[in-house]
């Protein structure tokens, strides 16, 4: 599946909540999912410091896809990173760096990306694609 | 006589609003406050009908304005009491009245060795400052120590005096726990030891009365936002024996007397300290606060906003799992709390949605709660146009958001 059939897929999930509550708790349901980063690498080299929430993001190369493991410990913001993860995890550089993430405005959780002190989303989603980006350089390389 | 609170809340148009479908209500006082229709008015009023950059013309509404740009100077003298207009130095906010203290008087007063005290419980504003002054003439910091109800500790404070001791500046109010600190008594102490004395009443003058001669404070500086007024308007007042001796902080039109290219001279007091157009309007703005908060009793208010505190800390209390922090026997209208398990910014964002405004986070005062050993609090900040059912709805969104962490 592409990365915006994946995106599609969660704006088709989200349709079915009209009420902000089991969009929420279908977020804090998700926040189990999320593929958690080695505890060894919670320390602040892996530390996206928004004001409010931690999350900590570390990205490996496996077979030339970019693999993520992240944690927060707000579970809301948890649930969000596990829905970037899904969607950009195991994936080429390329196809993460090249490609715009619409699903997050569409689901109306925009409010949650405003680049305010509220939480560091808008950062993880940066480094998210420079952790890419780097890779990309460093397969060019070879 | 006991508050309208009907009237008081048409009072604030933003009152009537919803927020996510649901009514508006609004606990993030300590942040802003909203602002009457006396003060939205006053303030069009200018923009439509008098506006005019003020003191240096010679026309018509350049006269009106500076007029009430200074009658708005003698309310905030009244509101405070200072002895005289001149020691009111309007200012953007608290935190530039701070900055142009820790500039102006620290470049004269503060050398190498010398010591600058605060409190455990400041607001970064009050804390960075005096940081960056301390690091530029190689002076050192004390703080206030606290105990764990958020008092401070007056035996503790008493030691940290030195002869290089050169200003105290402490906040009246805490912004993140709501502790009342006894200024008088920290001035007093502080005097005995002939040092000066700063007072951060941002949180404070919306609350009470404010009397800056009774207290004989040095310098106390407080926002117009925080008190129903309008943002980017603030003032510092100083005594006046201690502005003259004081350098100027910013440069440039209206606090000059002569200038010439070999040689300035400056304006007297308070021009000195206000380079550039003043924000004439928000001055003007805030005096308009300042009759709204005097027309409805500012012993009323303080009545009305403990018993708002007492109902509300009552009912978080009754709250399995909700934590209060700040217990001073001296507070103002500020419910801090955390909830076991539950990151204060999850509870944010569900809260938020119930229609309710809180603030979640350090309330930029950090070291306060790295000395509670905490990452962040809910804080509920209330108003005298708040009101109890409004807490009962606060109260029913923290119990939905426990259950939906569960």
């Amino acid at each position: 599946m592409d990365i915006n059939t994946v995106q599609d897929e969660i704006v088709d999930e989200f349709g079915i909540f009209d009420d902000w509550m089991d969009k929420y708790n279908y977020l804090i349901d998700l926040s189990k999912s999320l593929p958690i980063i080695d505890q060894k690498f919670k320390k602040p080299e892996f530390l996206i410091e928004g004001c409010q929430s931690r999350v900590w993001l570390r990205a490996d190369m496996e077979d030339g896809k970019v693999v993520y493991t992240a944690d927060s410990d707000a579970v809301i913001t948890k649930g969000i990173i596990a829905l970037l993860v899904r969607v950009m995890s195991g994936r080429a550089p390329d196809e993460i760096i090249n490609n715009e993430l619409y699903f997050i405005d569409k689901i109306g959780l925009k409010e949650n990306l405003s680049p305010t002190r509220s939480n560091g989303l808008v950062s993880m989603i940066k480094q998210m694609k420079l952790y890419a980006l780097a890779y990309q350089a460093k397969s060019r390389q070879k | 006589m006991a508050l309208d609170i009907n009237k008081i809340r048409n009072d604030f148009p933003i009152l009537k609003r919803q927020v996510h479908n649901k009514p508006f209500a609004y606990f993030d006082n300590a942040a802003t406050t909203q602002k009457p229709n006396s003060v939205i008015d006053r303030m069009d009023k200018v923009y439509r009908e008098t506006n005019s950059n003020i003191h240096r013309g010679v026309h018509y509404l350049s006269d009106i304005t500076t007029r009430d740009f200074e009658a708005a100077r003698d309310t905030v003298r009244r509101f405070i009491n200072a002895r005289h207009d001149h020691e009111i130095i309007f200012t953007p906010g608290t935190t530039s009245g701070i900055n142009l203290v820790a500039f102006s008087f620290g470049e004269r007063y503060v050398s190498e060795g010398d010591e600058v005290i605060i409190s455990a419980m400041e607001h970064h504003a009050n804390i960075v400052p005096w940081q960056m002054l301390c690091e530029r003439k190689g002076a050192r910091l004390r703080v206030i120590p606290m105990n764990d109800k958020g008092e401070l500790l007056l035996d503790e404070f008493e030691k940290l005096f030195t002869s290089g001791t050169r200003l105290v500046s402490v906040t009246q109010v805490a912004n993140s726990i709501g502790s009342v600190n006894p200024v008088k008594q920290i001035i007093e102490l502080s005097h005995r030891h002939g040092v000066k004395v700063l007072i951060d009443g941002a949180q404070a003058v919306q609350h009470g009365d404010v009397d800056v001669q009774e207290l004989d404070a040095d310098f106390y500086v407080f926002s117009g936002h925080k008190m129903y007024g309008p943002t980017g308007i603030g003032v510092l007042y100083g005594k006046e024996e201690i502005l003259e001796e004081m350098p100027p902080y910013q440069t440039g039109g209206e606090m000059v007397d002569k200038v010439s290219f070999e040689k300035t001279t400056f304006n007297q007091l308070p021009f000195r300290f206000e380079a550039g157009t003043p924000n004439y309007t928000g001055a003007i703005g805030l005096a308009a606060a300042i009759d709204y908060l005097e027309d409805t009793g500012l012993d009323d208010i303080a009545a009305y906003e403990k018993d708002l505190l007492e109902y509300g800390t009552r009912l978080l209390s009754e709250i399995d799992g909700l934590h209060l922090y700040g217990r001073a026997k001296d507070k103002i209208s500020i419910l801090s709390f955390v909830l076991d398990d539950i990151h204060p910014f999850d509870a944010g964002m569900v809260i938020d949605k119930h229609g309710i405004a809180v603030r979640t986070g350090t309330h930029c005062a950090q070291p306060l709660m790295d000395r509670f050993g905490i990452r962040g609090t809910i804080r509920a900040s209330l108003a005298f146009y708040n009101t109890r059912e409004e807490l009962d709805r606060l109260r029913e969104a923290v119990e939905k958001t426990i259950q939906m962490f569960k």
